[in-house]
């Protein structure tokens, strides 16, 4: 599905994508993780011809990029991190304008808009304007018109970014069932449960470099020990010193929190009978903590 | 698809389509705005100036308001409304998303701007030849004319267009070319009485040409140097989309 060798794209002096190499298998739903800044939109816009390469070679869909772009994009279907909605038309208004862009005419999408409504869940709105519409339907609209070409593969920048809890529910749902009709899917996010619901193989990235690519489990596995322990409240620092950082595998202190990692949980969980001024939480690892393991606590303001 | 050479045509239709919403205000503008100025500076001013050469006032300022307002509709549709949609809607990267490319996108702007240039030029003919300020049918050759000097003044506003920052930037296009065109190009008085450096300037307008062009055929006075007047648009227009694509480029492909 995407093939890329030696992929660079440069700002100024700054390496946004650097010599990134990678090979996704068709079909399967693969998640682009990685901090702000990481360079994820760069590269989902290098995928799909909008930006120039500074190096390397790319193919998405056995086409060449950017030199076949336009044949690839008659193949793909496209939802930006920033929705793009044409305001100055309604709900079917932009399925029309955007599959013209297609060459699609009006009678041919005509027998598809009420199957495109309904995916979106907009079907009582299809003439309302965008402005009157929620984030979540716009979303989901973006979603709706991403799909009248019938794409092979779908591009999906950060799709439930803003969502509430009903809202992305509801996308997971409408991305499986096309993940199951054979439609390849590449999204990014920056909500771990949702990569590891949705994707067969996620890759996370940080400062335009891959740090690992596998499925979520394997991960897991191969970065962090199986179960953690989070601790917090007073009293801390001597629990600490006295307990945790002998009985844990591994430990990292965040501000007020200490999380400890083991394979097997259960001496920390019966030395913290004796705090019962302390606080805990345990629970099985999960990719946030490969992720945070991966590309570090400190916060991203570039 | 529509074939390669038409790819423009969903970006002109988008347009046109969204005109058609709006288009009971935009059509009372471009009815009432022209029988305003003819009336108003037409007969008011006209009845001071009275003929010049051997044309009445309102025949003259009528030929000359055609020009100006297909500047002032291509600047608009070019500058503020294309940047709109580039950086405001982001209409054009939803377009991108698409199998559309930057040459049809820029291609369907430019030719919308002509379009509504066209427009507009339409309904000024129609409130000429209302009060009687046009010469005969030989006027209708003056659209074509005009069109073509909608795709000059387009071209050229896109460019500005690709280059802003902000709204704000537009002012100087405004201020630097729009408006000495208006009052140098030969829309309200003739340009004989210039100082010959201003003159000399003005000479090198595009709206000066296409006021070359346009009176003559709406006035049934004699037509002189077309193909002249014509290349002249042709360059600034040519040079003008060239760039604008180039510009619009590299902006929204970085
Ligand atoms: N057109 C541009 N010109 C200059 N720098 C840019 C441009 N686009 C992106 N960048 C820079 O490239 C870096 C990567 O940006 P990108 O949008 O790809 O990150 P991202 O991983 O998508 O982040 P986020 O999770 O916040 O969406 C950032 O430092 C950004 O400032
Ligand atoms: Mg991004």
């Amino acid at each position: 599905m995407i093939e890329a060798k030696g992929l660079s794209k440069c700002y100024g002096k700054q390496r946004v994508v650097d010599a990134l190499s990678l090979c996704v298998p068709a079909g399967i739903c693969w998640g682009l993780l990685g901090p702000n800044g990481a360079g994820k939109t760069t590269f989902l816009r290098m995928l799909t011809g909008n930006t120039s390469l500074t190096a390397g070679r790319l193919r998405v869909l056995g086409y060449d990029v950017p030199r076949e772009a336009l044949k690839l994009r008659r193949r793909i279907g496209v939802v930006p991190q920033q929705d793009n909605l044409d305001v100055d038309f309604s709900v079917v208004e932009n399925l029309r304008t955007y599959a013209s862009y297609f060459g699609i005419s009006r009678i041919e999408l005509q027998p598809r808009i009420s199957e495109l409504l309904k995916f979106a869940a907009l079907e009582s709105r299809a003439d309302s304007p965008i402005t009157a519409l929620s984030g979540g339907m716009q979303r989901r609209l973006s979603l709706a018109r991403a799909l009248v070409n019938e794409p092979k593969l779908l591009v999906l920048d950060e799709p439930t970014t803003g969502l509430d809890p009903q809202a992305r529910q509801l996308i997971w749902q409408q991305l499986r069932a096309l993940r199951a009709r054979g439609l390849g899917l590449v999204l990014t996010t920056h909500y771990m449960e949702e990569a590891t619901r949705l994707c067969d193989q996620v890759t996370i990235m940080d400062h335009g470099r891959i740090l690992d690519s596998d499925s979520p489990k394997k991960l897991i596995a191969r970065h962090i020990e199986a179960q953690v322990v989070e601790v917090y409240g007073t009293g801390l620092d001597s629990w600490h010193g006295a307990k945790g950082e002998a009985l844990a595998t591994r430990f990292e202190r965040a501000g007020d929190t200490c999380f400890y990692y083991a394979d097997d949980e259960r001496p920390l969980l019966d030395a913290l009978r004796d705090y019962p001024e302390l606080s805990y939480l345990h629970r099985p690892a999960n990719l946030e903590d490969v992720f945070l393991r991966l590309t570090g606590r400190e916060l991203r303001d570039d | 698809m529509p074939a390669g050479a038409l790819c423009w045509l969903p970006v002109w239709r988008r347009n046109l389509q969204v005109w058609f919403k709006l288009a009971g205000p935009a059509l009372v503008g471009n009815f009432g705005e022209p029988l305003l100025y003819l009336l108003g500076l037409g007969y008011g001013l006209g009845s001071l100036v009275g003929v010049i050469g051997e044309l009445p006032y309102p025949v003259f300022l009528a030929s000359g308001i055609i020009c100006s307002s297909a500047l002032f509709t291509a600047s608009f549709e070019g500058m503020y409304s294309a940047y709109t949609r580039m950086a405001v809607q982001n209409t054009w990267e939803a377009m991108l998303a698409t199998p559309l490319d930057v040459n049809d996108i820029v291609l369907g702007e430019l030719i919308w701007g002509a379009t509504k240039s066209l427009i507009s030029a339409v309904a000024i003919l129609t409130v000429a030849a209302a009060l009687g300020a046009v010469d005969g049918w030989r006027a209708l050759w003056a659209l074509p004319a005009i069109f073509a000097a909608g795709l000059c003044f387009t071209a050229m506003a896109l460019v500005i267009a690709g280059l802003a920052k902000n709204y704000d930037f537009f002012l100087y296009y405004n201020t630097l070319f729009v408006t000495p065109s208006l009052l140098l190009g030969g829309v309200f008085f003739p340009m004989d009485g210039l100082p010959p450096a201003v003159r000399a300037v003005a000479e090198w307008l595009p709206l000066t040409h296409t006021v070359a062009i346009v009176r003559p055929l709406m006035t049934g006075t004699a037509l002189s140097d077309v193909s002249m007047h014509l290349i002249v648009l042709a360059f600034y227009g040519g040079v003008a989309y060239v760039t604008a694509t180039a510009l619009i480029r590299r902006r929204l492909h970085g």
